[in-house]
């Protein structure tokens, strides 16, 4: 395989972990525990997805195929995504969705913060414009991660399972595919193993002053970034495509 | 946490530095960290400004209106306290 193909993919890898947890997060749009809370889960969500249409831009730009951005991001079948699982994971409630977001949240800052030294200039570009709204991302996950964990009886318990299930889908986070081995040698990507350890550290920092425990053991969800995907993926995507594939290259 | 139990805040927006913060709105949060967050989300999606306050709703005094007569009628026939005697020249913005 060529290096521009090892771009592409982890182009489209950094872009389906935005859009797919941007989808999640859209589906509070409406049910939100509060309307201010309602409004920011939206306005995070926009972020991702835009942050994703960027990827997906240069993703397209490189030429591999002929599959414009919508197409990319709307007419995939599920093994085409190569999302981590962890993004996918139902909203549940709102403890399991602030979890899931504070999870991803420390990791896109890490990732982030690697890219922005990218050689290649267009993606060291699209990180440092990310990297400001993935700031605010993690301020308000955190804040709401202590708040809920040093809350009540019921809201700490909420939050402990919901840490107790998605330290599973962590583990994931960290381990490359060969495409980012091979970005990260070019200079391009980033080297994932060594960012594990300052996750773990911030994550438990965290933890610690929301009071919450920290489980000790080894996530064994993996699958998402190979393509392969939990059960709830399909469903997801039936609801994301269902108008692009009713009406392929609808635009507004 | 019940929403209900969440005081209310009022929202204060500068526009741009230099000119003052002036009320936008309310919103409920549990405390003051929160209510900055939410009025961030909630009030500065399309560039409303660089600053933004939360002051709790109770501690905000208000006049009666029943005293509205005392208090500002009394001004009302008072035009020389105005500066509307004078040519503001093209250069001054903001008054």
């Amino acid at each position: 395989m060529q290096n521009k193909q090892h771009l592409y993919n982890l182009l489209l890898h950094l872009a389906d972990n935005d859009l797919i947890l941007g989808q999640r997060l859209s589906e509070w749009c409406g049910h939100g525990p509060a309307l201010e809370q309602d409004i920011a889960l939206s306005n995070i969500a926009l972020d991702l997805i835009g942050q994703a249409e960027m990827w997906f831009q240069y993703a397209q730009s490189l030429g591999i195929n002929d599959k414009n951005q919508d197409q990319l991001a709307f007419a995939r079948n599920e093994w085409e995504y190569k999302n981590v699982l962890l993004v996918e994971y139902p909203n549940t409630d709102f403890g399991y969705t602030i979890v899931r977001q504070f999870f991803y949240d420390i990791f896109h800052k890490l990732i982030l913060t690697e890219l922005k030294e990218s050689a290649d200039t267009q993606i060291a570009a699209i990180a440092a414009k990310s990297i400001k709204e993935v700031d605010y991302h993690l301020k308000f996950s955190s804040e709401w991660l202590i708040r809920l964990g040093d809350g009540t009886e019921l809201s700490h318990q909420k939050i402990q399972t919901a840490v107790n299930e998605l330290c599973d889908f962590a583990n994931e986070l960290f381990l490359p595919t060969e495409s980012e081995s091979i970005m990260a040698k070019a200079g391009i990507g980033y080297e994932l193993e060594p960012l594990r350890s300052v996750w773990i550290d911030e994550v438990q920092n965290i933890l610690k002053i929301a009071t919450i425990d920290a489980p000790d053991k080894e996530g064994h969800q993996k699958g998402g970034k190979n393509g392969i995907h939990s059960e709830y993926f399909g469903h997801l995507l039936s609801e994301m495509q269902f108008l692009q594939r009713a009406y392929p290259n609808l635009s507004w | 946490m019940n929403k209900a139990e969440w005081p209310l805040w009022e929202v204060f927006i500068r526009s741009k530095n230099g000119l003052s913060h002036k009320h936008v709105g309310s919103l409920h949060a549990p405390d003051s960290e929160i209510a900055l967050e939410n009025a961030r989300d909630v009030y500065t999606r399309r560039n409303e400004g660089p600053s933004i306050w939360v002051v709790e709703s109770k501690n905000i005094f208000a006049t009666d209106p029943a005293d509205n007569d005392m208090l500002f009628e009394t001004a009302k026939n008072k035009i020389y306290r105005h500066p509307s005697f004078y040519d503001i020249p093209k250069e001054v913005k903001n008054i």
